[in-house]
């Protein structure tokens, strides 16, 4: 069967850009081409993760994105969660249309309202609007019943925050870098009780643009293809109360991506992790859906250490989404980081190990609805 | 060359959108206007949704039976909002709350309040994973989700 590699990678600063979002968005497609030496006529077809209107400030969105993705005569297709984008290139690359593909996300999150009112028009305008959800609201219910249901506490949810945002200082590219305790993250406001301000992502800028390659191109444009070993999706119902919310689809996404991986024993086979955790606790929660530690035993996984940058299975090394949140473009930023260890280009927050394989997970939806998992292997 | 500036343009703009509620939230809201919640009951799956659904969306086949399920049940979550947000109209500090009703199979989404909001500490002594709440009725009818004013808890 066709292979499909990721040979280069490229992403934005992390700091909040003052280009426009086109000049943004050149600049790191731009970048990601120079280091394949690649022209843009080179590219077989473009792939786009980015958002409408709410994300953008406007609407139709591809059609402003296509020029700054180099899109200028070719095939082209969006999706606003980015994993998605992702496996799309993919399947271009399998069809055996293409052997390269550009797949690329992009947001200026400074320059649009906070993720709450966005969020909270994920909701419809006739009963989940007018009750007060949003994303986060959504989320802390979530986080008070993990608590409540596997006696899991509040300083080691805390914990997450402490470890990735710890992280991100070795992450150039990384937008909220700082030192905390685990008293500074329990003393920042509740402002969504139980969820403290610490605890919640950031709004960042961000582009990050992925080059993928069939296998006979990919070793000719890298001497190291890192390839995609496995991939599974679920989605759950969209209303949080037909859900239980501690059980959700991610056992059923990572299952599919591990059985086309091979992977029997994720905690010991997977050499380090990228989880999309927009709140801090659900590191947790996703880490024990992953089946890196038992359920309920979260709270004890973030205890022993072993998700730390020099643990067993480091889990955001990059600082994750705590760190970093570009919202449509954060999936793929995942699966780049991922790919970047394996690369051992991650610079100072390469995990001290060596990395063959590696996962990357995605989420959107109140309470992580919709779940994707990634395995990418050296 | 000129000075580099940070040029930006702001914008604000609103535009109007109709969205039609369809049989079943129009007759669930018609129901709330004489003070009766009802759910539907899936024929295949038995369970009972409210709010309801013209379909299962686990079975995927039509939803056919009313029945009305009880004003009181089990809160099985909450979040002590007190954050205020661009488009949001209750005023913080407020609680979200996920409450499953006597005679229903889904958690559903309203406020609890009826007591100080203000004083947290108290609010954490009296809001309880479990616990149960009763739904108090907002005397003027519009036929929406606030014609439940919210939900209080019962001792």
């Amino acid at each position: 069967m066709q292979r499909v590699a990721i040979t280069h990678v490229a992403q934005s600063s992390g700091a909040e850009s003052r280009e426009s979002l086109m000049d943004f968005t050149y600049r790191v497609n731009r970048e990601v081409l120079d280091k394949a030496g690649l022209q843009r006529e080179d590219v077989g077809c473009i792939i786009a993760g980015s958002a409408d209107i709410f994300h953008s400030g406007l609407s139709c969105a591809n059609a402003f994105d296509w020029d700054g993705i180099g899109a200028f005569l070719k095939e082209g297709s969006r999706a606003e969660e980015s994993a998605f984008s992702f496996i799309y290139g993919c399947m271009r690359i399998l069809s055996g249309r293409y052997d390269t593909v550009l797949v690329t996300a992009l947001v200026k999150g400074s320059e649009n309202p906070d993720n709450d009112p966005i969020t909270s028009f994920y909701g419809d305008p006739f009963y989940l609007r007018p009750t007060g959800i949003n994303e986060s609201v959504v989320a802390a219910m979530q986080m008070r019943q993990y608590m409540e249901r596997y006696s899991v506490t509040e300083e080691q949810c805390a914990q997450v925050a402490v470890k990735n945002l710890g992280n991100a200082l070795f992450n150039p590219c990384a937008d909220r870098k700082r030192r905390v305790s685990i008293e500074d993250v329990m003393s920042s406001e509740r402002i969504y009780d139980p969820l403290k301000a610490l605890e919640c992502a950031p709004k960042s800028d961000g582009v990050v643009a992925v080059l993928l390659a069939s296998e006979k191109r990919a070793k000719k444009l890298t001497k190291k293809p890192v390839w995609l070993a496995g991939y599974g999706c679920s989605m759950d119902h969209f209303h949080p109360g037909d859900r239980d919310l501690l059980k959700g689809r991610l056992p059923e996404a990572a299952k599919r991506a591990y059985g086309m991986a091979g992977i029997a024993y994720p905690r010991k086979e997977l050499d380090v992790a990228e989880v999309c955790e927009p709140y801090a606790f659900q590191e947790l929660l996703w880490c024990e859906q992953l089946g890196f530690c038992g359920e309920g035993k979260g709270g004890k996984w973030i205890d022993s250490g072993a998700s730390r940058m020099d643990g067993v299975l480091p889990v955001n090394p990059s600082g994750g989404v705590l760190a970093t949140n570009p919202y449509p473009a954060r999936g793929l930023y995942r699966i780049a980081e991922a790919a970047l260890q394996i690369k051992g280009e991650a610079g100072e927050h390469q995990v001290g190990k060596t990395v063959r394989k590696a996962l990357a997970h995605s989420t959107h939806g109140f309470g992580g609805q919709c779940q994707s998992v990634v395995i990418l292997s050296a | 060359m000129a000075k580099e500036e940070h040029r930006i343009v702001k914008g604000q703009v609103t535009v109007p959108y109709e969205l039609a509620l369809g049989r079943t939230w129009s007759a669930f809201y018609d129901f709330l206007k004489d003070e009766r919640i009802m759910g539907k009951k899936c024929g295949k799956c038995s369970r009972v949704l409210v709010p309801p659904r013209s379909f299962c969306p686990r079975c995927y086949v039509d939803m056919d039976e009313w029945v009305e399920v009880s004003q009181e049940g089990v809160l099985e979550t909450w979040v002590y909002v007190n954050m205020p947000f661009f488009a949001q109209e209750i005023r913080i500090p407020f609680i979200s709350a996920q409450i499953r009703l006597d005679g229903s199979d889904s958690g559903f989404i309203h406020q609890v309040a009826g007591i100080d909001l203000n004083d947290f500490d108290r609010v954490r002594e009296t809001v309880k994973l479990g616990g149960r709440v009763r739904a108090v009725w907002n005397p003027e009818k519009r036929g929406n989700i606030l014609d439940i004013a919210y939900f209080e808890p019962v001792d």
